[in-house]
């Protein structure tokens, strides 16, 4: 029994070295040495827009012989999550997607090299690059805005007067509109900002409103502490102000899952929703659908700024046939393809002009305007991921009922230790 | 008087059991019939509404009608999930890893039971305290470092009648498969099993000539029906759910299992109708494996006193 036993460890010791000898060779070869470059994407599932970045990707494929372009698609909730585990085993491929916000995160951890590109960037609306310590590592071909839709029909029963770009609802307005619309008592709750949003939706839809109230994410210079700007006596009074919303019963403490489309059932008669669903509310509401810009309520309207953007992969093999993929991609007439197949906000006033409803005065640029005038980057530091996370804690408890200026606190506190434990993401 | 009292007392004690059993046995049934209920309405809400358009699904969810075939139904999103997720591909793949991560799961696992249980090694306590001690090691933290470990591993390669030597198991089949086949619970489940297997049998196999191997072969393993249909659930059930970890390691869509397939329709525009029809695609073989194999699965967590 001994000697097999022995013979049993001996011969499992023999394969166990014989394993971690051969796991010494090391992994593959890295992406774009053999002259095809993989693309990765958030689009599995987003058939029109992964669609047209393949029409995009051949259309680069047929143009040259120097390189080949793979198309990867991933759903877009757990896309993050396949490129943190892809970069941990050093196995990023050359082209990736990145929301906006996530850049400074990704170039701080070495994930992506700046841009070294031919294309003329000046020309592209400053929410569409994605920027680091003053360098760019990112470009995206569209933004999208976000705005406030309505039925004038529903306006003009409140007697409510439509805002417009140069004539915002001011928070006074807007408060007295909620009132005279539930006053109407056609709906549960006249307004739908979309709070059953979780994740990213948090900050990019609310942070702007407590923008504009005076208050911030973080102190942007530097981006060391959110004491004093997330804390601040502004930001606190977004707090209430929101919460304000839940307890006037103008708003659902927690929204439908889809609120476009239950602003186009007439469950509400205000939504907060992006430039992507407005063709499909143009299109069931006709002239009776009001695009409205979001709400002054102190500092002037703000909207978030900055979507998808392409970046190339610290490890790509063949770094100068991505960028001339990417230059091949901003090319006007491949912005405009993105943009029309997508509903969203071309990054140039070129491909503007390509995308029916975005050139000067068509029924979408008003959105292309909000983009310009009123978007706010997300703050442009390593730590927004941490932000982000915390901002939404921060939000779901003062929608909750927790008193703001605790719940903000908080908040800040946890950021601030982030950033001290981080060594301030400089290095 | 005293008669009257007396033949009341007897009658009592007589029938006042039959009476309560009846009540005991109604409130009993009428509590399952409960739990029946509420466990199989999500189910059958699920099922019901892949049946309807988005517009429907929402006017009914009001009423009773959320949960009955009424309105205008039609297997339009079962056609539509087709055209957004390459579904098909996704539940052969699902299959495929499922079903081999169980036969090699219940093979291995019992393999190594077997020994614990019936040879008698040296320490053999400790090595199953340490294998059980594993089970408190949640998988979330041990997936990345797993990640760098599986790029890390050779694999010999068939391309046609030559093969090669690669490194890396990264978007393969493999990688989904063997990191799952050794499994803790399993072992113990096995080994808690074997156990109550009485081992005069080993011994009259033994003086019949028999081996160890015919021992687990022919005596314990023809045994263990009810451990088998057990560990082969418990195996198949997160290999079938398995998300993150095809997450991270598969890139290439047609090696992808069939719940990284419910993200797809988390996009903008969110059918819920084609969400319900997936998911009672997917559920069906999950429930299907369940009932056949309900009466064993009850048995093993009975006899072996283990809760899973």
């Amino acid at each position: 029994m001994k000697t097999r036993f022995t013979r049993l460890l001996a011969s499992s010791l023999s394969v166990a070295a014989l394993t971690a000898g051969l796991a010494g060779c090391g992994a593959g070869p890295k992406d774009g040495a053999n002259g095809e470059l993989t693309l990765w994407t958030h689009n599995a599932g987003n058939a029109p827009e992964l669609d047209a970045i393949q029409e995009v990707v051949d259309a680069f494929n047929a143009s040259q012989d120097n390189a080949t372009i793979k198309v990867q698609a991933f759903p877009q909730d757990s896309y993050n999550d396949s490129v943190v585990a892809a970069a941990s085993a050093n196995k990023l491929p050359c082209l990736v997607d990145i929301d906006g916000p996530n850049v400074p995160n990704w170039a701080w951890a070495q994930y992506l090299r700046p841009l070294e590109l031919s294309t003329d960037l000046s020309k592209h609306l400053d929410s569409t690059l994605g920027n680091w310590n003053g360098t760019t590592y990112a470009v995206g071909t569209y933004d999208v805005a976000l705005s406030l839709m309505a039925r004038k029909s529903d306006l003009d029963a409140a007697g409510v007067r439509g805002a417009t770009i140069e004539k915002p609802w001011t928070k006074d307005e807007f408060d007295a509109a909620l009132a005279s619309l539930k006053a109407l008592g056609r709906w549960d709750y006249p307004l739908d900002l979309g709070t059953a949003g979780t994740g990213e939706w948090t900050p990019y839809a609310y942070s702007p409103l407590l923008q504009s109230f005076g208050g911030d994410l973080i102190n942007r210079d530097g981006a060391q502490s959110a004491d004093g700007y997330l804390n601040s006596a502004p930001a606190v009074a977004w707090g209430t102000w929101f919460r304000g919303l839940v307890e006037q019963g103008y708003m659902a403490q927690k929204s439908g899952k889809d609120s476009t489309l239950d602003f186009l059932n007439h469950k509400s008669a205000i939504v907060y929703t992006g430039s992507w669903a407005a063709d499909k509310a143009r299109e069931a509401l006709g002239d009776d659908l009001a695009v409205m810009p979001s709400v002054d309520l102190g500092t002037g309207p703000k909207i978030g700024g900055g979507s998808w953007q392409w970046g190339v992969s610290t490890g790509c093999a063949n770094p100068e046939a991505a960028m001339d993929y990417l230059d091949f991609s901003l090319r006007s007439e491949n912005i405009a393809k993105v943009a029309k197949a997508t509903g969203t906000i071309p990054a140039t006033d070129a491909a503007a002009e390509l995308v029916p409803g975005f050139e000067p005065g068509g029924t979408n640029r008003i959105l292309m305007d909000f983009s310009k005038k009123f978007s706010v980057l997300r703050p442009e530091t390593p730590a927004y991921a941490f932000i982000s996370s915390e901002f939404e804690k921060a939000t779901a408890d003062i929608l909750a009922g927790a008193v703001p200026q605790k719940a903000l606190n908080r908040a800040v506190k946890n950021i601030d230790a982030n950033i001290k434990s981080n060594k301030g993401y400089t290095n | 008087m005293a008669t009257i009292l007396e033949t009341k007392t007897a009658k009592v004690p007589v029938a006042a059991p039959a009476k309560r059993r009846r009540i005991r046995s109604l409130s009993a049934w009428t509590v399952r019939v409960l739990l029946g209920i509420v466990f199989s309405f999500p189910l059958l809400f699920m099922f019901v509404s892949s049946l309807k358009p988005d517009a429907q699904i929402f006017g009914d969810l009001s009423s009773i009608a959320a949960f009955l075939p009424v309105g205008n139904l039609s297997f339009e999103n079962y056609s539509a999930v087709f055209d957004r997720v390459p579904a098909a591909r996704f539940l052969i793949n699902s299959i495929g890893i499922s079903a081999v991560t169980v036969v090699l799961g219940v093979l291995i696992n019992s393999l190594a039971a077997f020994a614990l249980s019936r040879m008698q090694l040296r320490g053999k306590g400790i090595i199953l305290t340490l294998i059980i001690a594993t089970l408190i090691v949640p998988f979330e933290t041990l997936a990345l470092p797993l990640v760098w470990w599986v790029n890390q591993l050779p694999w010999l390669e068939v391309n046609g009648f030559s093969l090669s030597l690669t490194t890396g198991w990264l978007d393969t089949y493999q990688v989904q498969i063997i990191p799952f086949i050794a499994n803790a619970f399993s072992i113990y489940l096995f080994h808690q099993y074997f156990e109550s297997i009485p081992k005069e049998l080993d011994e009259a196999a033994r003086v019949d000539g028999a081996g160890w191997f015919k021992i687990y072969s022919r005596i314990v393993m023809p045994l263990s029906g009810p451990a088998i249909a057990t560990v082969s659930i418990l195996t198949f059930l997160p290999a079938w759910n398995s998300y993150l970890w095809p997450l991270m390691v598969v890139q290439s869509e047609e090696l992808r299992p069939v719940m990284i397939g419910v993200q797809y329709f988390f996009q903008l525009n969110v059918s819920w109708g084609e969400i319900m029809a997936y998911s009672s695609m997917i559920t069906l073989p999950v429930v299907a494996l369940f009932i056949a194999f309900q009466r064993s699965f009850v048995n093993s967590i009975a006899t072996s006193g283990v809760k899973g």
